[in-house]
């Protein structure tokens, strides 16, 4: 059963992956302390396929990638937020790890719901509370880029 | 219709008469920087694609964050980002001793222009909008394919007018300016938007205060900040920039803004951001209760010549408070050299100050100034998360130069026009 892991407005990059552990080069070591500072039982206990849902401005801060790499290296399966710093969102996209912008209807999502989420179709069905939100999609351009897994995969392709 | 300074920029970038705001636009790019947490990362991208650098000379890899390495991990990482200099031949990598805080060292090396577009795996590339530049921090994925490439992706943003009008106060710097505008507009006030900055009051500020401002667009959320090119913009660039030409980007009249801020610089008095966020500011003047362990002046966001003077001015002939620990950290070895040769590296130093080679360092919690649980500090740097400076229950105050040496001699959050009365 997957879990939703529930966070509020501003999470940083800083809480996200902090800097202390930046010298860490291999990135599954580095995903150990995912979330650390605000939630230490997110590292040890989420499990891939799990989502996670958050308030406002979610990855402000610095522009480590290392903070979607973290959170895409922990198996979460989609990030949901009302919003996103801009940063994070762009780093999000290059490297694959499927978000969702969704405005004020986040809230309707709370820790402990099951959700189904269909990233091409923009929908997010809270299955417990027969809630269907619906997302405005990607522009073509970036839903491009998430198609081919991320923008390295989208380069290499341009290449052929 | 009118274009921002912004979209002027991007529109020569991508060969476009016209852009506007929510256009995707692919443009070419004239300086893509990357720093030794960052870089290694996006050396590994890079090398994925499988292509040669777009141009050696404009990439720039400054090792300033764990550097002087800190460990054996931060050395294999600089060691990483140095091989692959010296392979590349990249004529702007910077080695320790001649190295500086990436934010300062790129415009004072002439690395930034009016008109261009400079990319960076830092969030606080957007620095060179004081020089009337776009730039924008970016991942390291987005730095790595831009070294192949030499272009990337944007969205073209909505922008945001700030008018600066009046005279700025005494002890009122760059840094209570910009820390007064993320409290009005919050830490999210400008996401995804430009901050174009305009109005009479820009004569007032110094080129410092303006690399400031800029460098904390980020802090609300914004893209980038950008300033008109006036008589200081120029002089500046007149020593630096000497092998090229550069053309300054204005707005147009009719440009369109999404918002409209007026800011009255004779209304503002000396700000600081209280923990754990940098919209949270309060006067200085008010922050008696807050007694303090730490105060750290440096950083790409207060690391510079005049910022140093400024706490010069305030530790002359004075001492730091016996309970608290004052960490001075010149921005670039020029900086450091001059500071000397003007004697305020002697004053910190009198009053018992620490000062130490340029780094990041305890900016972001690397080292150099690691605060332990429950400890405090007043800094000049540009951001108060929980967990930034150290232990996740110590505190970060960001102030200027001025209230954080005037803090330094009181041991608690204290206004400069206090100490210097």
């Amino acid at each position: 059963m997957s879990k939703v892991w529930r966070y509020g407005d501003h999470v940083d990059t800083d809480v996200i992956i902090p800097a202390r552990y930046l010298n860490i080069a291999d990135f599954k070591e580095l995903s150990e302390h995912a979330m650390e500072d605000i939630d230490t039982s997110f590292a040890p206990n989420v499990q891939p396929g799990d989502y996670m849902v958050a308030g406002k401005n979610f990855g402000c801060g610095s522009s480590r990638e290392h903070a979607p790499v973290v959170i895409k290296e922990k198996g979460i399966k989609c990030l949901i937020a009302d919003s996103f710093a801009r940063i994070f969102y762009r780093n999000a996209i290059n490297i694959g790890l499927p978000v969702l912008e969704i405005g004020s209807d986040v809230e309707k999502i709370e820790a402990g719901d099951q959700l189904e989420v269909d990233m091409s179709k923009g929908e997010i069905k809270i299955l417990n509370k027969g809630i269907t939100i619906h997302t405005k999609p990607l522009p073509e351009f970036i839903q491009k880029i998430a198609d081919c897994g991320g923008l390295i995969n989208y380069i290499k392709g341009e290449n052929k | 219709m009118g274009m921002t300074m912004t979209e002027k920029i991007l529109a020569k970038h991508a060969g476009r008469d016209c852009v506007s705001a929510g256009d995707l636009l692919v443009s070419q790019v004239d300086m893509v920087l990357a720093n030794d947490i960052t870089g290694p990362p996006a050396i590994n991208e890079f090398e994925k694609i499988g292509r040669p650098v777009f141009d050696k000379n404009k990439i720039a890899l400054v090792p300033d964050h764990f550097s002087p390495c800190k460990d054996i991990k931060s050395a294999t990482m600089c060691k990483r980002m140095r091989d692959f200099a010296r392979k590349h031949e990249i004529k702007n990598y910077f080695e320790v001793g001649r190295m500086g805080i990436e934010h300062a060292l790129l415009p004072d090396s002439g690395l930034a222009a009016p008109g261009e577009i400079i990319i960076g795996a830092d969030s606080h590339t957007c620095t060179y909008g004081a020089l009337n530049a776009l730039s924008t921090g970016m991942g390291q994925t987005d730095i790595g394919a831009a070294m192949a490439s030499g272009t990337t992706w944007f969205k073209v943003p909505q922008a945001i007018k700030v008018t600066l009008t009046g005279k700025l106060p005494r002890f009122v710097k760059g840094k209570d300016i910009i820390l007064t505008l993320i409290g009005m507009i919050g830490v999210d006030g400008a996401r995804y938007q430009s901050l174009e900055f305009c109005g009479d009051g820009i004569s007032e500020l110094t080129m410092a205060d303006r690399f400031t401002i800029c460098n904390m667009a980020i802090e609300a959320g914004a893209k980038n900040g950008i300033f008109p090119v006036d008589e200081k913009t120029e002089a500046y660039l007149k020593e630096r920039v000497t092998d090229r030409s550069w053309e300054a980007v204005t707005a147009d009249a009719d440009a369109v803004y999404a918002r409209e801020i007026t800011i009255e610089l004779d209304k503002l008095v000396p700000v600081v951001a209280y923990p754990h966020l940098p919209e949270n500011t309060h006067p200085a003047a008010e922050g008696h209760d807050i007694k303090i362990d730490q105060v750290v002046i440096g950083s790409c966001t207060n690391g510079r010549l005049e910022d140093l003077a400024q706490a010069a001015e305030i530790m002359q002939g004075r001492k730091v408070c016996d309970h608290v620990r004052m960490i001075v950290i010149p921005a670039t070895q020029e900086i450091y050299k001059e500071a000397m040769r003007l004697g305020y590296i002697d004053t910190f130093i009198d009053a018992g100050a620490a000062v130490s080679t340029p780094t990041c360092g305890p900016c972001l919690g690397g080292y150099m100034g690691i605060l332990a649980a429950g400890e405090r500090a007043v800094s000049t740097t540009n951001r108060n998360f929980r967990g930034r400076m150290g232990h996740v229950d110590s505190e970060v105050y960001l102030a200027s130069p001025y209230t954080a040496a005037a803090s330094a001699v009181t041991g608690y959050i204290t206004s400069p026009e206090e100490v210097m009365k």
